[in-house]
């Protein structure tokens, strides 16, 4: 009792001497930043750093920070930018200084513009329409850029696990080092989710991309709640891909029931088969539609929450504020933590129901 | 008016947040009736409450 008491003491304590320093770091965080605007300057800053978060960029930088000479500094390293505009164009994006120079490649200049690159002469002069949208020639833009980078570093990550995982099954059937862990989850994709969704004939075929797309979404959603700052999920073309791989799968392995339910709904009157048609045809696009909206815009709120809460102890600037937001950013994390591995849950659970509902044999109870 | 989209926005959460609301507590009462079909309860509530807070999603971004 009493050890438990103390461990209880410990952990308040720890709670709030770290929310103490936080909020004396804001403070001195305050002096350095210029005393004229107070605290509508921390505001807009806090607001800025988050929309700079949730865009892509050119560069992996990790932290920045401003030295009493007011020089940025960053922490962090370049990626290649690979752009097509009459011939290919390869350089490395630390040729853009994080956005505050114009990059020159064989003549021609190119400007960072709202996390997007242009064309411009070599003073990097950008020109604006009356919408403010720039004007400027876009080249056309294959960059490894942070999301894709992150892509890669995850892609590779799960082909030595897994691969190395599948090696030890050989020996024996005994799982070992990290497989421990994974034949758990494997077993329940198949079990409970492919199986009962899908059906005993059919479900082999969907189990590599069940597989792959679960652990591609929870890994990545992982990633993103490290302090590397990387969200892919959040970027909507990412969950577009992943949902058009699946809508792609359940078209093209669809069988003629599956079709036939659509086109022209067995067991209802003419007239109402031929208003469910468009209705059921719409409903193959809204389907993979819904699951790149969820993906997206859980990681999205999710991750706008977490910074504002974060951003709050910056704001409040006294004890009680501070670690009052300290607290809820902790309970947030280990939200999100959850929200991670369900987001990847409904996605997969989600595909393999379309999956199954392509494959349905017929049947004459209906 | 530029504001009602905000209220539209707010009446979305309002509703999206009863309809989940209405899952889980039924989803609960399912589960003390017949504690050992809890595995194919939880796994029908998720979808279903997963479905709504599509919707949710989907008309805030609209607004």
């Amino acid at each position: 009792m009493h050890n438990v008491m103390s461990l209880k003491t410990i952990c308040l304590l720890f709670v709030f001497v770290t929310s103490l320093s936080f909020s004396q770091e804001s403070m001195h965080l305050e002096e350095i930043a210029p005393e004229v605007e107070g605290k509508q300057d921390v505001k807009t800053e806090i607001k800025e750093y988050i929309n700079h978060h949730l865009l892509d960029s050119y560069d992996f930088s990790l932290t920045s920070y401003t030295t009493d000479s007011g020089e940025h500094k960053y922490i962090g390293f370049p990626l290649p930018v690979i752009l097509w505009d009459n011939g290919l164009k390869v350089f490395s994006s630390s040729k853009f200084h994080h956005g505050e120079s114009v990059a020159e490649v064989d003549g021609n200049h190119y400007a960072l513009h709202h996390n997007k690159i242009y064309k411009t002469d070599a003073a990097g002069t950008i020109t604006l329409d009356e919408h403010h949208h720039a004007t400027n020639k876009k080249p056309l833009d294959f960059s490894i850029t942070k999301n894709v980078f992150t892509i890669f570093l995850v892609g590779l990550l799960m082909f030595f696990m897994f691969s190395g995982m599948a090696k030890k099954y050989k020996k024996g059937n005994m799982p070992k080092g990290i497989g421990r862990f994974l034949e758990p989850i494997i077993l329940y994709i198949r079990d409970d989710i492919a199986l009962p969704n899908i059906g005993k004939k059919h479900y082999k075929r969907y189990m590599p991309y069940l597989l792959t797309v679960f652990f591609f979404v929870w890994i990545i959603n992982l990633l993103g709640l490290t302090p590397l700052g990387v969200n892919v999920t959040n970027n909507i073309a990412v969950t577009l891909a992943l949902a058009l791989i699946t809508y792609v799968l359940t078209t093209f392995t669809a069988n003629k029931n599956y079709w036939g339910h659509i086109f022209w709904m067995p067991g209802v009157p003419v007239p109402m088969k031929i208003i469910l048609a468009p209705i059921e045809l719409l409903g193959t696009i809204i389907k993979p539609f819904s699951l790149m909206i969820r993906l997206y815009a859980n990681i999205t709120a999710g991750h706008i929450v977490l910074m504002s809460i974060i951003g709050l102890m910056f704001i409040f600037k006294n004890w009680l504020g501070s670690s009052l937001s300290f607290g809820l950013a902790f309970a947030l994390s280990l939200l999100e933590l959850l929200v991670a591995a369900l987001q990847a849950y409904i996605f997969t659970m989600l595909s393999a129901l379309y999956f199954g509902s392509a494959v349905e044999e017929h049947h004459d109870d209906h | 008016m530029t504001g009602l989209n905000f209220v539209g926005a707010g009446l979305i959460v309002i509703g999206a947040g009863l309809g989940i609301g209405r899952i889980g507590g039924q989803a609960m009462d399912a589960i003390a009736r017949q504690p050992e079909a809890s595995g194919k309860i939880q796994t029908a509530m998720l979808i279903a409450a997963a479905l709504i807070e599509g919707i949710g999603f989907a008309a805030l971004f609209a607004a």
